[in-house]
């Protein structure tokens, strides 16, 4: 019964993909959503059971499929491992899909490839869980380019704008870089260990703690070394400062795409990652210590430069690479359970603040510039409810002791982690995530107070007669709005006990491993005060927005002008891409034309020195080898060979029963004969 | 009282290499009529039979004589479904001569 029920989970999302991807045009629109919307409903269903039987029954498993590679010493297998840690995403994943997918119905409407759309969500969806679900690394790396490959494609859905092309093109791209490390850890790992088996590779982990690797005279730890590779590859896909460019752009896909795989679960696969394989990170101290730096200077970073951004979606888009931030010095720190927590509230309510603007650009008409909207809190009061609801989640806000949004809780446990953990780097990322919890604060209330509060913007009469149509949300696009409100509420209260406890705890089962050390340092007491300061963070980060924009909007202009540099270079994303494009894209597209238009010097260089001498050593080459040789006895000798043996049987046909009759005889009595003669 | 000639098991298997030899020929060599390429073949199991049941008495074991009888009984069959595409094949062509089903020629 268990075993059908983790097919279901995992292979239904598939069955959908296929059904909607190759049926679609047969189906329609409706059928495709059906399809999609059924299966992957009941693949949530689904996990919710597997969840309860795992995570509170205790009845972790591990279902091997079949072999996938079998070559030399290196074996796969296609698996479902279903423990603790792949059941809590197993949920997240697909609820968060479905909720989605059901969303896509009202959002897509009147697009013309919903069927498209539908089985590229759930075609993700099904990679999604082959990542988590991942009990050899080269499945679960399988499940990553699989995600990569959803993303680009949904990414680049309205394939006849340049700008989402580009956009896909890029994500791609970055991932690309990420993937390369990711694939040498992998191989490091495999060189190490002779196996990408999971459960041989936690074996053999603590014996080659003292395995070096020698570069120019100087020697690594290999598993520092393979640690920081695997991390690249987190980077890229969890859009880490450095290779964190993609996913701004990545929102030229339709919202829900941002909202799924740009928010809830994509993006997150690099937190899983470095959670799964906490047994191997947990003995690389320096790139434990890596990992803890670049989530909190990601958190900063991108809480800072959504501070400034206009475009609803990039604010959500930023803040999503802070909170991953958060995730990954949470893991950094060795609070696996915390980063996890905080990666399950954030999917809810992060994917509610994405749904909640799509539902505001739906309403006027694919507008995201946030100058342009404002007052819509009476046009659409159940969104603006809804999407405060997710803001303050984000924001962290409750009462301590008593009630809290979801996020309250999980960012409260990071900062609590990092500070307890001690150290310079722990001090350090606790310092930052304070600063950049203040930012998260400030960043969502100036959004929600741009967006809902204050008058209708005054723009273009384009923009205005926008506003004037400006319709409700439909009840298809507000019910998984409900869904997610819903977690973002509860999420943080019901799991603080189990998911919020240590990483080693009853509730992990053991997936997590946390070294008795590290163990001991999250353990240590942390002051009372230290606990209330990321409310009191929040709390200011909330107040100075409504009163900036409230009471004193002069204030607001003189603040920028103050900050002159600082806030330009923040509102310019401090200007990585065009440090990129600077660096790698210019250069390799001054060569690439350098190489292709007319440089006269060089096309002059290699007239003489290569293309006529080329071209007479061809020209004897094609009249003397190529005809005479090559051809004579190659291809046309081949062919006239073979049309000869044709005719030759040919002619065996005679087609008059007898003659086949007597081959028959023939035949047999010289396979009796053999046979007798050999006894 | 011997008689000269005992019959034995031989000259059972002679008979039936008779028979199977003159069926053979007969699909070989026949021209004319394709009814008389089923009878032949239809010989070669018979000669088939005659072994089975030689063998079965020789060794007193009856199980080659059951034997005989469902091989009869599919021979039936295969004779019917045989006749059964003669039909069919003749309606076309208006003839049985072997020489004129030639579709195989290459």
């Amino acid at each position: 019964m268990s075993f059908s029920l983790d097919l279901a989970a995992v292979f239904l999302p598939l069955l959908g993909a296929i059904i909607a991807g190759f049926g679609g045009h047969r189906l329609g629109d409706k059928g495709a959503q059906i399809a999609t919307c059924v299966t992957i409903c009941l693949a949530a269903v689904a996990s919710c059971f597997i969840f309860h039987e795992v995570a509170f029954l205790g009845a972790a498993r591990t279902h091997v499929l079949f072999t996938w590679v079998q070559m030399g010493t290196l074996t796969t297998h296609w698996a479902l491992r279903l423990d603790t840690l792949s059941v809590v995403m197993l949920l997240v994943v697909n609820v968060v899909a479905a909720v989605v997918h059901l969303y896509a119905i009202g959002y897509m409407q009147g697009d013309k490839g919903v069927p498209r759309f539908m089985a590229f969500l759930s075609l993700f969806t099904f990679f999604m869980l082959m990542l988590v679900t991942a009990n050899d690394l080269l499945q679960l790396f399988f499940g990553w380019e699989g995600v990569g490959l959803a993303s680009y494609l949904l990414i680049g859905f309205w394939f006849d704008r340049p700008r989402a092309c580009a956009a896909a093109m890029k994500a791609f791209i970055v991932n690309r870089v990420g993937d390369f490390g990711f694939m040498l850890g992998l191989f490091g790992l495999y060189q190490l260990c002779g196996s990408l088996d999971l459960n041989v590779i936690f074996k053999a982990v603590p014996a080659l703690v003292g395995t070096t690797y020698h570069l120019g005279g100087y020697s690594f730890q290999a598993l520092n070394v393979i640690g920081l590779l695997l991390f690249v590859g987190a980077m890229g896909k969890s859009a880490q400062i450095g290779l964190h460019v993609w996913l701004p752009d990545a929102m030229e896909g339709p919202t829900p795409v941002s909202a799924l795989i740009h928010a809830a679960t994509m993006v997150t696969a690099g937190v899983f990652m470095v959670a799964r394989l906490s047994p191997l990170f947990e003995y690389a101290p320096a790139a434990q210590t890596f990992i803890t730096m670049i989530g909190a200077i990601t958190a900063v970073f991108a809480a800072s430069v959504a501070l400034t951004q206009f475009d609803i979606k990039r604010v959500i888009a930023y803040s999503t690479m802070s909170q991953l931030g958060y995730m990954f010095f949470a893991a950094g720190v060795s609070a696996y359970g915390a980063s996890l927590f905080h990666l399950m509230t954030h999917a809810f309510f992060k994917a509610l603040l994405f749904l909640a603007a799509g539902c505001v650009i739906h309403a006027l008409d694919g507008e995201q510039d946030m100058r342009r909207m404002g007052g819509l809190a009476r046009k659409m009061p159940a969104t603006y409810a809804l999407m405060w609801i997710g803001g303050l989640a984000l924001a962290g806000i409750g009462i301590p002791g008593l009630f809290g949004f979801a996020g309250f809780y999980s960012k409260d446990l990071i900062l609590e982690a990092a500070f307890a953990r001690g150290t310079w780097f722990g001090y350090t990322a606790f310092a930052l995530g304070l600063c950049a919890a203040f930012m998260t604060a400030f960043y969502m209330a100036r959004l929600m107070i741009l967006t809902f509060h204050g008058d209708e913007a005054d723009g273009t009469p384009a923009i205005k007669a926008a506003h004037a149509h400006t319709h409700r949300a439909p009840w298809i696009m507000l019910g998984p709005l409900v869904v997610l409100a819903l977690g973002s509420v509860f999420a943080g209260v019901l799991g603080v006990g189990s998911f919020g406890g240590a990483a080693d705890g009853a509730f992990w089962q053991g997936t997590l491993f946390v070294l008795p050390a590290h163990r001991v340092a999250l353990a240590s007491p942390v002051p009372f005060i230290i606990t209330l300061l990321p409310l009191v963070m929040a709390l200011s980060g909330v107040f100075s927005a409504c009163w900036l924009y409230f009471k004193r909007p002069d204030m607001h202009e003189r603040l920028v002008l103050r900050l002159g540099p600082v806030h330009r270079a923040a509102a310019n994303q401090f200007y990585f891409n065009e440090l990129y494009d600077l660096i790698f894209v210019r250069p390799a597209r001054r060569i690439g034309l350098m190489l292709h238009l007319k440089v006269g010097f060089f096309d002059d260089l290699y007239d003489f020195l290569f293309v006529r001498i080329i071209q007479k050593v061809g020209a004897a080459l094609w009249q003397r080898g190529d005809e005479a040789l090559i051809d004579r006895f190659g291809p046309d000798g081949v062919a006239a060979l073979a049309h000869k043996i044709a005719r030759g049987a040919g002619r065996a046909q005679t087609g008059y029963v007898p003659h086949y009759a007597f081959v028959m005889f023939a035949g047999l009595a010289v396979l009796v004969g053999w046979a007798l003669v050999r006894g | 009282m011997t008689s000269i000639l005992t019959i034995g098991l031989s000259h059972y298997l002679s008979v039936a290499m008779i028979l199977f030899i003159i069926g053979a020929l007969g699909v070989i060599f026949n021209r004319r009529n394709i009814i008389v390429m089923l009878m032949a073949i239809e010989l070669m199991l018979l000669a088939g039979n005659i072994n089975l049941v030689a063998f079965s008495s020789y060794a007193g074991d009856l199980t080659g004589q059951v034997f005989t009888m469902i091989v009869l009984t599919v021979a039936a069959a295969e004779a019917a479904i045989g006749l059964a595409i003669l039909v069919v094949a003749f309606r076309p062509r208006g003839t049985i001569a072997v020489d004129a089903f030639t579709e195989m020629k290459g």
